[in-house]
């Protein structure tokens, strides 16, 4: 029973207090004091959750309404999920320090907080879930609760980019449930460990290539993978801030984390499983042209918010690298990419929201001069711009290091050359961002000083970035972990 | 019996691909519901047709004897809510975007795409 209520908590908190804040929206303050009360609660009960998760013992499945497993909608704890579930709980939270600034009571009003709640719920339910079909349904949970937020203060801006964004999700997830579909009528069952068992002794047959394609298509349009990624830079920008930084720490990534399971899980690729042959050079060139084209569009852009979109995306295609390698340290790398780019990238749109509150502007020509009247931002930001880079020892540098040694140990070097290149393109972007927005004067007028909110929630991300950097054998022990319950997912359960 | 229905999916999501593509974006919100019911029609007849005896346990017995598969049926039922509820929020916007341009043209729409005024973009805290 303990580990049913550990098991549902980070999900059923964010969901229920999204409730009461719909009932608080005329009240700001206190509607913003149960957000981070929903959130600390959330982190914590989610550490407890791994601790419980990573010291072995049964694995933890629940399932709602008595049904028995694979009717009723369950939860188990599998090791991805539990370490992304605790990462984003902390971005969450640091999050919702930096709204304190950032959101006004008009956004509160129109429904912000409930908003992000019922999304990070909706991340963690993705997470934590033990059934490919309630997978779709936190995903489509997580659509309309970002259709509301991009959307929130209904200028005009905004609908063309909630129309674009609600355009391509639906398509996405409509790709997804046909996927599912076929997966369901292929093997009878929707159950994740079940599903594996089925699957693994079987046959590639027409009917498991359409899935694939099905599933591969859906999720990799929510991860923003090339050449399905067009939407995602215009329609995250319009967003305010905060949300802008919690889409690019969380969506992508939940988009990913079903590609792992379905293609490193299901469809054991990592262990040379059904359709790995066909799959990898398939990923390699997913991987390698969002690698390469996405760091350079970043280079080309002047705002700041559709240049760290780019390199969103550019990450992305890092991870599907790490996942295209096909073996078990790939499978590892890509998991450390992700806990390490969830926090990188929140963190440096949150710095970018502060750019612009310093300065007045979005667009790095007119941006500058940042550092002089705002020391410790300079602390906060350099963290998360340096991670990116991939500068040692930041937790940026371990996430590279570990994709670049799967591809060597795997022989697969034209993947390793796409990767080194992106990287290289991607300290050029970095080093122009922070020369732009901090090194250069401001001409004219001197920049504003940054409320200490917007500090505290950077700071909260920096240190985590930091703390991975200087301990990565730690995440690294999570990803591993990772790999083998992935790879053995048809044993469990 | 599959087959067939296979390929009414198939006709389904071809035209609402189709909508979708449309710049009007009335017909895109029309063939996005559409493209929900093609799945749904998908996901009903991936649940086979063994028999068209409704999933009721018998008097006595203790297993479910030959009928069609509930679960299917419950998947799609949760589905057609969801793609109701993403409907309506989408025609919210689109009607949003109406009002704001007098136009369903989605090229007026992306023309609203350019960086905006920054004093649109400032919000006091807590204002």
């Amino acid at each position: 029973m303990a580990d049913a209520v550990l098991l549902i908590i980070p999900v059923l908190a964010p969901l229920l207090a999204a409730a009461g804040a719909i009932l608080l929206r005329r009240r700001p303050r206190a509607s913003e004091a149960l957000t981070l009360g929903a959130f600390v609660l959330t982190l914590l009960f989610s550490v407890a959750l791994l601790i419980r998760a990573s010291g072995g013992g049964p694995l933890a499945v629940t399932v709602f309404g008595g049904w028995p497993v694979g009717i009723g909608v369950s939860f188990t704890a599998r090791m991805p999920g539990v370490a992304l579930v605790v990462v984003t709980s902390l971005i969450a939270l640091a999050v919702a320090i930096y709204s304190h600034a950032a959101i006004g009571g008009r956004r509160r009003f129109a429904g912000h907080d409930a908003l992000i709640l019922a999304m990070v719920g909706a991340v963690n339910g993705a997470f934590l879930t033990g059934d490919l079909f309630n997978l779709y349904v936190w995903f489509e949970l997580a659509l309309l609760s970002a259709l509301g937020l991009i959307s929130i203060d209904r200028r005009q801006m905004q609908i063309g980019a909630a129309m674009r964004y609600a355009t391509f999700g639906i398509v996405g997830a409509s790709a997804i449930l046909a996927g599912i579909g076929i997966l369901y009528g292929i093997t009878g069952t929707l159950d994740l460990s079940v599903l594996a068992a089925r699957l693994a002794p079987s046959a590639p047959s027409v009917a498991t290539a359409a899935a694939a394609a099905l599933l591969l298509g859906g999720f990799a349009l929510k991860s923003g993978l090339v050449p399905v990624h067009v939407y995602l830079p215009s329609s995250y920008g319009p967003a305010p801030i905060s949300v802008t930084a919690i889409f690019a720490g969380l969506l992508t990534k939940m988009g990913f984390y079903a590609l792992l399971l379905v293609f490193a899980g299901l469809f054991a690729i990592g262990s040379g499983g059904m359709g790995a042959a066909q799959l990898k050079p398939l990923f390699g060139w997913i991987a390698g042209a969002t690698m390469l084209l996405c760091s350079l569009a970043a280079l080309a852009q002047n705002d700041m918010r559709r240049l760290l979109a780019y390199h969103v995306i550019a990450q992305v295609g890092y991870m599907m690298a790490a996942l295209a390698v096909g073996t078990r340290a790939g499978v590892e790398a890509a998991v450390f990419y992700m806990i390490h780019s969830m926090i990188v990238q929140t963190n440096l749109f949150l710095g970018a929201g502060a750019i612009q509150r310093a300065t007045g502007s979005w667009q790095l020509s007119t941006t500058g001069g940042v550092l002089r009247a705002n020391p410790w931002f300079g602390v906060v930001f350099a963290v998360p711009i340096l991670s990116l880079a991939g500068i040692p020892p930041l937790s940026g540098f371990w996430a590279k290091l570990l994709v670049f040694r799967a591809a060597i140990d795997a022989g697969d070097f034209v993947l390793l050359g796409a990767g080194v290149i992106a990287a290289i393109l991607t300290i050029f972007s970095a080093a122009l961002f922070w020369s732009a927005a901090c090194w250069k004067e401001l001409p004219n007028r001197p920049a504003k000083r940054l409320p200490p909110s917007m500090l505290v929630g950077m700071g909260v991300l920096s240190a985590a970035t930091v703390a991975i950097g200087l301990a990565p054998g730690m995440v690294h022990a999570a990803a591993q972990l990772s790999a083998g319950a992935l790879a053995n997912m048809g044993l469990l359960g | 019996m599959t087959v067939f229905y296979a390929f009414c999916a198939a006709a389904i999501m071809a035209c609402a691909v189709h909508m979708v593509l449309s710049r009007n974006l009335m017909r895109s919100l029309l063939g996005l519901a559409l493209l929900s019911t093609g799945v749904n029609l998908a996901l009903f007849t991936a649940g086979g047709f063994s028999s068209d005896q409704p999933p009721i346990i018998a008097a006595g017995a203790k297993a479910l004897g030959v009928s069609a598969d509930p679960l299917a049926q419950a998947l799609i039922l949760t589905a057609i809510v969801i793609g109701f509820a993403l409907t309506v929020v989408l025609a919210a916007i689109v009607m949003r975007a109406w009002r704001a341009t007098r136009s369903v043209d989605a090229r007026d729409i992306d023309a609203l795409d350019q960086p905006e005024p920054a004093a649109a973009e400032a919000e006091p805290p807590h204002g």
